[in-house]
């Protein structure tokens, strides 16, 4: 699957330092499959204990219907490194979320499901967060942000994980190509590691 | 040559290839895996038609869903169950030694690790867990996947790797009675905050880590994550090798010599460059506790819970707010004498024997307040085993404890083992998030002695008292 270009409204929870434990709570991981975790998302901040929508959660507000960008506080996706929480959220429809930084096993787990993790400056996160429900693009082969305003800002992303969304390359299909290179790597190790008998 | 840091040392060693313009294909030396962030994996290599590379590099346990609760008992929740089952079935499709709970040796896998001699210097080791840093205290490059991730080193014992920074964190001096290596790793968490660490790998060094047993060490290399790191790591030691010689999977004989030889040299050379330092004066601690809703929010024992109205950065305040109204505390008062209702011995954190020790030397000759609930729940059944022999199962028993089956229970109460909204615990483990040991659940992370000193008295304590 190719990773196409971004166009869409924008929801903002300016909360920093989002753990994985609110975007799916632990008692949603007991699933042995990948379905259904939709349901497990922001769970406890957008519903209440009987099941009813919480109605100032902004992914219950009507202008939600169909964002695909999420624009989070710093830090998003801390704690644990379950990849439920990308799961989730590009199961619920979010394609990128924008923050200033991302917990780094979150940001790889992102990667690796077609979500895409954006770290914009300050200046521009400020602007986002002042911005409920307009429209922003997201260009990942030029890596800018169209901002409200019209400004477009650049993003950083790793050249190669770039690579294998735009590319839909397959990660484990290019790491298996190199099994003469692990192969070597193991026969010239024999004895200086631990195998466990 | 150019001098290295440790993590430079291990990381050279472990490369497989580098291509340009993609990242570096980084052997992994050890595969531990549980029944939560697994399955997705194995599914994948059934549906690609692969198999697991090295299942001799490869160990397996139930620790997340797994009851804490007597194992001669029916599991009552078929979803965690079939999880379990699952886990059982994929172990034996693909080759895979599983500590399952019929074993002697089943516990929380980065309790087992350690204990039965799979973790040593040098090593990569990863897990589909954000604790995996734990196997850090050896000297080891120990760090947590997504499933992706455990899919990739099941099918070529590999990962795609970009390196990281070293984040050099020295602690100095010696630590008061009743302060401990859980009130050291709060305090760096304190200072750095939950995203400090990001994009690195700490290194704890000083005479205070140096002086620190192994199982102290494990408890600060495991809240690495807490930090924002993903690994950190101790530089291995004589109190290192000691500890390794003659557990079960440890080199024996010629090969014991062979491997020491090796581990000596990885200490990080003189000269060798850090991208960040942090010290911290080890004498001048005090027990910890959090307030919050994440472990950056932690004050020292005679501290007071911060105010919002002092905190300049709006979305910060804002948090600060939301935080204290999750917890439902006041601003400019102390969290001691806060009353609880829960306290939670265990966890990847603080379930190993020297815990369990500690949280007993408290209890012992006294009782669990009344309106307290106290769970301990040792790290592994050897751990129990142990905690058994000598008499700790006692002390708890008779003070009013319960005291459980291995597993990582009311750290994320994925098993049953939980708080009810609106109750407070003590918690001995690593995450104080929101709904974190319960929905609605409030948890104050603290040292196995301020959970055993809370427990008596039934608020928040400062174990010195007690001592």
């Amino acid at each position: 699957m190719k990773f196409e270009k971004i166009e869409s409204k924008i929801a903002v929870l300016p909360v920093d330092n989002i753990d994985t434990d609110q975007i799916i709570p632990a008692r949603y991981l007991k699933s042995i499959s990948k379905e259904g975790l939709g349901e497990g998302l922001f769970r406890d901040w957008r519903l209440n204990a009987d099941g009813t929508p919480k109605p100032d959660f902004v992914l219950n507000k009507p202008e939600a219907k169909g964002v695909q960008i999420l624009v989070t506080g710093d830090n998003f996706g801390c704690g644990s490194s379950r990849e439920h929480a990308p799961w989730a959220l590009v199961q619920s429809g979010i394609r990128a979320v924008i923050s200033t930084s991302f917990a780094d096993i979150f940001k790889g787990n992102a990667l690796k499901n077609q979500l895409l993790p954006v770290v914009v400056p300050a200046d521009a996160h400020a602007e986002l967060l002042k911005s409920p429900w307009a429209t922003v693009k997201i260009d990942l082969a030029a890596q800018t942000v169209t901002l409200p305003s019209g400004r477009v800002v650049e993003f950083p992303i790793d050249s190669f994980a770039k690579q294998c969304l735009v590319e839909g390359i397959d990660e484990l299909g290019y790491m298996l190509q190199q099994e003469p290179a692990i192969a070597a790597f193991e026969a010239q190790r024999v004895g200086s590691v631990n195998t466990l008998r | 040559m150019k001098p290295r840091t440790i993590v430079e040392k291990i990381w050279d060693s472990h490369v497989v290839a580098e291509k340009p313009g993609a990242p570096a294909l980084l052997y992994i030396d050890l595969h531990l895996t549980h029944e939560v962030t697994s399955p997705q994996a194995f599914s994948t290599l059934r549906e690609r038609g692969l198999k697991v590379r090295r299942p001799d590099l490869t160990i397996a346990t139930m620790d997340h869903s797994t009851p804490t609760t007597s194992r001669d008992l029916p599991m009552l929740d078929p979803i965690g169950k079939a999880q379990l089952d699952q886990m059982t079935q994929n172990c034996k499709d693909f080759g895979i030694r599983l500590y399952d709970l019929k074993t002697t040796k089943q516990g929380i896998v980065h309790v087992i690790g350690p204990e039965q001699g799979l973790t040593q210097p040098g090593m990569t080791i990863v897990c589909g867990d954000s604790h995996t840093a734990t196997h850090g205290a050896f000297g080891a490059l120990a760090f947590g996947i997504g499933t992706s991730q455990v899919g990739h080193v099941f099918a070529t014992q590999c990962l795609l790797q970009t390196p990281s920074k070293s984040y050099a964190i020295r602690v100095e001096g010696a630590l008061k009675p009743g302060v401990s290596a859980k009130d050291i790793i709060l305090a760096v968490i304190a200072k750095i905050g939950i995203g400090g660490g990001t994009g690195t790998v700490f290194e704890y060094q000083g005479s205070t880590i140096s002086s620190l047993s192994m199982e102290e060490r494990m408890t600060i290399c495991n809240m690495s994550i807490e930090g924002g790191a993903r690994a950190g790591l101790v530089a291995p030691d004589d109190t290192t090798y000691q500890y390794i010689s003659g557990r079960e999977f440890a080199p024996k004989g010629a090969d014991w010599d062979a491997a020491l030889a090796r581990w000596k040299q990885l200490p990080t050379d003189q000269g060798a460059q850090y991208a960040k330092e942090l010290t911290l004066d080890a004498s001048t601690l005090e027990p910890m506790v959090t307030f919050g809703t994440n472990p950056g929010m932690g004050i020292p024992i005679s501290g007071a819970i911060p105010d919002p109205a002092s905190v300049s950065d709006p979305i910060e305040k804002s948090d600060l707010i939301k935080a204290l109204k999750y917890m439902d505390l006041e601003p400019g008062k102390q969290l001691k004498g806060h009353k609880i209702d829960v306290v939670f011995v265990g966890s990847c954190t603080n379930s190993r024997i020297s815990d369990l020790r500690a949280a007993a030397s408290v209890m012992k000759g006294r009782k669990v307040n009344p309106h307290v609930r106290m769970l301990v729940v040792p790290g592994s059944m050897q751990v129990k085993k142990q905690a058994e022999a000598e008499g700790l199962d006692k002390i708890f028993r008779e003070a009013g404890a319960d005291f459980r089956e291995a597993g990582c229970s009311m750290c994320l109460a994925m098993n049953g083992d939980q708080l009810e909204p609106g109750e407070y615990s003590v918690s001995t483990s690593n995450r104080n998030f929101e709904g974190r040991q319960g929905k609605g659940g409030r948890t104050f992370l603290a040292s196995p002695l301020t959970a055993a000193a809370s427990a008596v008295t039934g608020v928040v304590t400062d174990v010195r008292t007690l001592l």
